[in-house]
């Protein structure tokens, strides 16, 4: 077996039987599972207790008008209840229809905050009686009114088809392109930065252990560098694999599990409240979101993925790897000198999330060539169609990236890993990385 | 024969000339010390030996034929003055790792590294890691893992720092079974006792240059005083003479050291026509200890304070 092929197999091994690897390779998505289905099970669970509501002051329309909600409010027209005594009365509030001298300003008393679902529920209740009120007064009924509602509302619908250069149309989505560019750009800016700095850290752990020395005198210095590199770049496919498959299965199973109850629950809390859709249109709805999903050349963003998450972490972990050689045990060190490399990501998710509206702009297209930004900044672009000559000019410039901050950063290790007890300035390093050897 | 020749070898760096000009030879089996002071130049002459830096100028011959790091790195084991392992390593990995980075096969490394461990009594020890070791256990697995792919030339930089005398005596037994079955040692240290009592051969290097070269017997010799030890008893009145100078007068022992053109013949003769019953007489040749401080201190100590860098 070749030698980088043993270092990668070492760096490989040790880092995947490690535990804080398997901890956040399985815990992750079970947490993360749970945090989201939890959520949406307790948002649909959690049902207000009745409240009780007494009214007081009726300008004269709202008690025939004024719905009562079996399982939320409950509105009561009782007489000689007020803001002192409603509570010995047995009601939670008393809503004083007095209006203010501003105007349109009710009151309503309560012990408790009464919350923001409430207020807004009591509202569009409020609202509703008033509109009720409006329109017997100019004769319309309510039934015609509302069978017009039903028929204009969602009648037209915009498709938006994108011809490309073959003359092809298709349907594209903004919404679902928004998201798949801003979630895998927001992935690679994550990934780069945590298996960025496993390099880094990997690298100073020989340096501080003084293994190093007894390494490269077996190996060469680029040799380990790269079986370093590339072992974790393995650590990192493999995290991403397990994390996708893991994220699937458990998804779809807590959506198996939930959907019996609480989904349920959900839907007929939903239908209870007075403003949401019929489940038809929730329904529909769903299909939509499925067919825009369905849109996405998911090939495309798959093997794009892939491309710039490996692109971008061999262009990035090499400048890692020579941060790491030339530091020594003080981690305050590594912090200055890691900025530099640190800005330009942070930099490209800037541009990402600022300008993800617009991905043809000039400022789009320019940080989706250079390689510093371009990892990021082109998977934003991606789902929503690049041009295939912008896309291989910078996949090769990328290409053309991470070989050159890879022999730059080879000669700056090769220098700053036997180097001991003194920080390596910016300019030495800059004359070990171009002087002739 | 040769196991290595250094020809001329510079290595300069951006302010100081860290080998300037060395050139010595290497028999093979022979246990070789390297001497020298802090910052002499030492680390940097083994690194170049080791294939870690190239040297400006100058050749290094290495089994017959020029030195090719690639090739020949593998017959070479290095244990560097600053220890290290990977500390998180299960020991027996460790050395197998080791062992395949210098090129043997797994099943080669394995049976290798069961031998060692056996030698060395640390069977028990394959699973455990690394920082569960003391510093003398940490030494040893270095030791072994140095000499596991039977090197031709096994450098050992300061190899009992930190070892117990049971220990250092181990290492020590198994540096000479090394060279008996045809290894050569190269042994830099600034240990004097411990070179004396190995070392075949010795090179006292001091500011990057080559100051002594020769047999243990031979560099005593060059620095031989001619200084004698007398066991008889004397008194003040008895040495009075020109013939030596005494140096170190008690009852029953005389230190003496001969003038200009006297011989030993002429201080026995002395005593004998003195009538003095002489128990023993013998010459006192200095101790490297000595020679190495005589040669080196005097020497401006600019190069305690060396520029880091190094240049590769």
């Amino acid at each position: 077996m070749s030698k980088i092929s043993l270092i990668i197999k070492r760096e490989y091994i040790t880092r995947v039987r490690n535990k804080t690897f398997l901890l956040s390779t399985f815990l992750l998505p079970i947490v993360m599972i749970l945090f989201i289905f939890g959520t949406a099970f307790f948002a649909a669970s959690s049902k207000d207790k009745l409240k009780k509501i007494a009214v007081v002051n009726d300008p004269g329309y709202f008690k025939a008008n004024l719905k009562t909600d079996s399982t939320r409010l409950s509105f009561d027209f009782a007489a000689g209840i007020d803001s002192v005594n409603y509570q010995s009365k047995g009601y939670d509030a008393v809503l004083n229809l007095q209006q203010d001298a501003a105007g349109r300003k009710f009151i309503i008393h309560s012990s408790k905050q009464i919350g923001i679902d409430t207020k807004r529920n009591i509202e569009e209740r409020l609202d509703q009686a008033y509109e009720n009120y409006q329109l017997q007064q100019k004769g319309i009924r309510k039934e015609i009114l509302d069978s017009i509602n039903r028929l204009s509302s969602g009648a037209y619908k915009i498709e938006n088809r994108v011809t490309d250069e073959q003359g092809k149309s298709a349907e594209v989505n903004a919404a679902v392109n928004y998201g798949v560019g801003f979630g895998s750009g927001i992935l690679i800016y994550i990934t780069m930065f945590i298996f960025g700095a496993m390099v880094m850290r990997g690298v100073m752990e020989e340096k501080t252990n003084r293994i190093a020395e007894v390494m490269i005198s077996s190996v060469k210095p680029f040799e380990l560098m790269m079986g370093k590199i590339l072992g974790i770049a393995a650590v990192g496919l493999t995290q991403l694999v397990l994390w996708a498959v893991l994220i699937t299965v458990l998804s779809s199973a807590a959506a198996a599990f939930f959907s019996g109850e609480a989904l349920q629950q959900a839907s007929e809390a939903g239908k209870s409240m007075p403003m949401s859709g019929n489940n038809a249109a929730m329904a529909g709805k769903f299909a939509e979101m499925s067919k825009a999903f369905g849109s996405v050349n998911w090939l495309l963003v798959l093997s794009c993925f892939a491309f710039y998450f490996l692109g971008g972490y061999l262009f990035y972990a090499s400048l890692f790897a020579a941060i790491g050689s030339v530091i020594n045990e003080d981690p305050q060190e590594a912090q200055s000198l890691m900025l530099p490399i640190t800005m330009p990501i942070i930099f490209a998710f800037i541009i990402l999330s600022s300008n993800l509206n617009t991905p043809d702009s000039p400022v789009m297209v320019w940080a989706s060539m250079i390689p510093f930004t371009s990892p990021i900044v082109m998977m934003g672009r991606i789902p929503s169609g690049v041009p295939w000559y912008q896309l291989l000019a910078s996949m090769a410039l990328l290409v053309a990236g991470f070989i050159f901050t890879t022999w730059l950063a080879g000669k700056i290790y090769r220098t700053g890993i036997l180097m001991y007890g003194k920080k390596a300035s910016w300019k030495e390093m800059f004359k070990w990385a171009f002087r002739k050897s | 024969m040769n196991i290595l020749e250094l020809q001329h070898l510079r290595k300069y760096f951006a302010t100081q000339k860290a080998v300037d000009d060395i050139s010595f030879e290497i028999k093979q089996g022979s246990i070789f010390g390297l001497l020298g002071p802090n910052g002499a130049g030492k680390t940097t002459l083994l690194r170049m030996i080791t294939g870690i830096f190239y040297p400006d100028e100058g050749n290094i011959v290495f089994n017959g034929r020029k030195f090719d790091p690639n090739n020949d790195i593998r017959y070479i084991g290095y244990m560097p003055e600053e220890k290290g392992l990977y500390k998180k390593m299960k020991i027996g990995e460790q050395a197998l790792y080791l062992a395949q980075l210098k090129g043997l096969s797994r099943s080669d490394a394995m049976q290798k590294t069961k031998e060692w461990f056996v030698k060395f009594e640390m069977q028990s020890w394959w699973n455990k890691k690394v920082e569960d070791l003391s510093k003398g256990m940490q030494q040893k697995l270095q030791f072994v893992t140095t000499v596991l792919h039977e090197p031709k030339l096994i450098i050992l930089d300061e190899p009992f720092s930190g070892l117990d005398p049971v220990n250092t005596n181990l290492i020590k037994e198994e540096i000479y079974n090394l060279a008996q079955n045809g290894s050569t040692v190269i042994f830099s240290t600034h240990r004097m006792e411990q070179v004396e009592e190995i070392c075949d051969h010795i090179v006292l290097v001091n500011k990057g240059k080559k100051i002594l070269d020769g047999t243990v017997m031979d560099v005593k010799n060059q620095f031989k005083e001619n200084i004698f030890q007398l066991g008889a008893k004397t008194d003040a009145h008895h040495l009075a003479t020109y013939i030596f100078e005494v140096i170190k007068h008690q009852p029953e022992k005389l230190l003496l050291k001969l003038q200009h053109d006297s011989t030993p013949n002429d201080v026995l003769k002395y005593f004998i026509n003195q009538h003095i019953s002489i128990n023993s007489f013998n010459e006192v040749l200095p101790s490297l200890n000595e020679i190495f401080i005589k040669l080196v201190e005097g020497t401006p100590e600019a190069r305690q304070f060396e520029k880091a860098e190094v240049k590769s």
